[in-house]
């Protein structure tokens, strides 16, 4: 009996989307949108504030459920599973949230051991050499885990956060907005550490980022989202889905303006907004 | 006579402006009924989520402690304190008007009888509504802003069994421990003031009491008490779930934490007076008064 993963489950994204459509009530956030990444890759999601990268990502792992749509993470359809299921499959993401999302009544050893007090039955010597090798691995010293998220700084606690998503080795790596907020130092060790962890452990990842520089030095594949209320009827909104060396060859103008930081027409519409 | 269209006359127009008010009248309160009734629906499966996780798993003893100390230990000098001052404002309410009567001595019994079936259970439970729900939609409401509770579920635990159960539980386990503190300082509040203060003859006072007020006027205490506990645990959970965004969702999710926890307390209390009463004259056809016979 082969132990290994099959052949057919190698070929098998690891999660796609289908026809995936999001909306809030009257407010359309994702509109078709199809896409599927393989096993291994690190996909960069960028686009315009408000364009629905982070929904996109809450979607994926069903904290946002679709309005229409399927989510399929290998091969199941996640958007259908039970309750119990789910959690089951949730073991096998790590979420890294924008604010890091530390539980403020714990201490930082006990947000990084919480999902293996959740999941798993080690004795609490175990959990304890585990974390500290998590927090080693983000660059963060023992004393750090009798603290509190608040007594942190903002990269600290990102790297509290990564320890944590990456606590139970999952498959799915999802980063919300890593770099935002901090400086561009912090950012490069956030960088060197997301290439560092798809080097030590065999994940998949996606990171949503309006950062380009970040998306360059990370991405093997860039996917661009435009915001839902301004497309044309009919148009896709997923303007760009290639390596990031084609970003500087696309022809379509928005890729272009937002890739370079150019304000360009956007500037223009503000001006007459005002105006009129 | 014009038959140019595109000139409405006057009536014409006045009459399409006013079917269009109607209609967006019509339409805002249509809209209001429906958010009011998705609400509702929202409301009840959160609940039933709730009692689910209940069932299926209990709360782990680490997760359930600090709860059980927030809500019980942390509350009961506020709760005692006000049992005693309805204790007290009670004598000082009835005294004047059944001395007109010459019935002073039957106070024990209204005072007593009032704490332990109503009083004391509708007071403690909006103190713990005001005390413990606030802060309860607070602190998940900021959980919710902050991305806590998707955090949570993202690492498969599943946020109702995690933060709802052990608060509800909590609620349900403690309540009526808390309206027996209430009722029991309402009594001891009650008594000082009417025999001490106000002069009342002690062993009338106490025989009264002994006459009127059963076992089943403190049962029917605690056994509101339970209902409201479990009202002010969902609604405050519930808010605190599903707050808007910044500072203000979290300050109005706490508002309307208490404001619903207090409407529900109210509403249930007049219902389950009702169901009781029933209940009572079941057992006891008779019935009995404390103004004789």
């Amino acid at each position: 009996m082969n132990a290994s993963i099959s052949a057919a489950e190698l070929d098998r994204p690891l999660i796609a989307v289908r026809q995936l459509h999001v909306r809030f009530g009257r407010q359309e956030v994702l509109r078709d949108i199809n896409l599927s990444i393989p096993r291994g890759q690190t996909l960069v999601v960028i686009g315009e504030s408000g364009c629905g990268k982070t929904v996109l990502l809450k979607t994926l792992v069903n904290l946002v459920r679709p309005s229409s749509g399927e989510v399929i993470f290998d091969g199941r359809r996640l958007d259908r599973l039970g309750d119990r299921e789910l959690t089951q499959q949730r073991i096998r993401f790590g979420f890294v949230f924008q604010s890091a999302a530390l539980f403020d009544s714990m201490t930082i050893g006990q947000n990084v051991a919480f999902p293996l007090r959740q999941h798993t039955n080690y004795r609490a010597g175990e959990i304890q050499e585990m974390v500290l090798a998590r927090l080693a691995e983000v660059g963060l010293p023992d004393s750090v885990t009798a603290k509190k998220p608040a007594e942190l700084s903002g990269g600290m606690r990102k790297r509290v956060g990564l320890a944590r998503a990456l606590v139970m080795n999952p498959e799915l790596v999802l980063y919300d907005e890593p770099t935002t907020g901090l400086d561009p130092i912090m950012s490069d060790v956030i960088n060197e550490l997301m290439i560092r962890t798809r080097r030590n452990h065999p994940v998949t990842s996606v990171i949503v980022t309006h950062d380009m520089l970040s998306a360059r030095k990370v991405a093997d594949r860039v996917v661009m989202l435009h915001p839902v209320a301004r497309l044309k009827p009919g148009e896709p909104q997923v303007v760009f889905d290639g390596p990031p060396s084609a970003l500087d060859r696309c022809g379509d103008a928005r890729v272009r303006q937002f890739v370079h930081g150019e304000a360009g027409e956007r500037l223009m519409e503000m001006r007459s907004a005002a105006a009129g | 006579m014009s038959l140019d269209v595109s000139h409405p006359t006057e009536p014409e127009e006045r009459s399409r402006v006013t079917s269009g008010a109607l209609q967006e009248w019509t339409a805002d309160w249509g809209g209001v009924a429906l958010d009011g009734v998705q609400a509702l629906g929202d409301m009840a499966l959160f609940s039933w989520h709730t009692l689910a996780w209940l069932t299926r798993r209990l709360p782990k003893r680490e997760t359930l402690l600090p709860v059980l100390y927030q809500v019980g230990v942390l509350s009961l000098p506020v709760v005692a304190l006000t049992g005693m001052f309805i204790g007290m404002v009670l004598a000082v309410q009835t005294f004047f008007q059944f001395q007109q009567l010459g019935m002073e001595t039957r106070l024990g019994a209204v005072i007593n009888m009032s704490l332990a079936r109503e009083l004391g259970p509708v007071l403690a439970a909006t103190m713990l509504a005001g005390r413990v729900g606030s802060a309860m939609a607070a602190e998940l409401g900021t959980m919710r802003v902050t991305e806590q509770i998707d955090a949570l579920a993202s690492m498969g635990a599943n946020p109702i069994q995690y933060l709802v159960v052990p608060r509800f539980l909590s609620f349900v386990l403690l309540i009526p421990t808390l309206t027996v503190m209430a009722v029991f300082m309402g009594v001891v509040g009650g008594y000082f003031y009417s025999v001490v203060i106000l002069g009342i003859d002690k062993h009338h006072y106490l025989y009264n009491t002994q006459q009127f007020v059963g076992s089943f006027d403190l049962f029917s205490g605690l056994f509101k008490s339970v209902f409201f506990g479990v009202a002010i645990s969902l609604v405050s959970c519930y808010q605190g779930f599903h707050c808007s965004a910044g500072a203000e969702g979290v300050g109005k999710a706490a508002t309307s934490a208490f404001v619903q926890s207090f409407v529900l307390i109210l509403a249930m209390d007049l219902c389950l007076g009702i169901v009781l009463d029933s209940i009572y004259f079941m057992i006891w056809p008779e019935g009995g008064s404390i103004f004789g016979g």
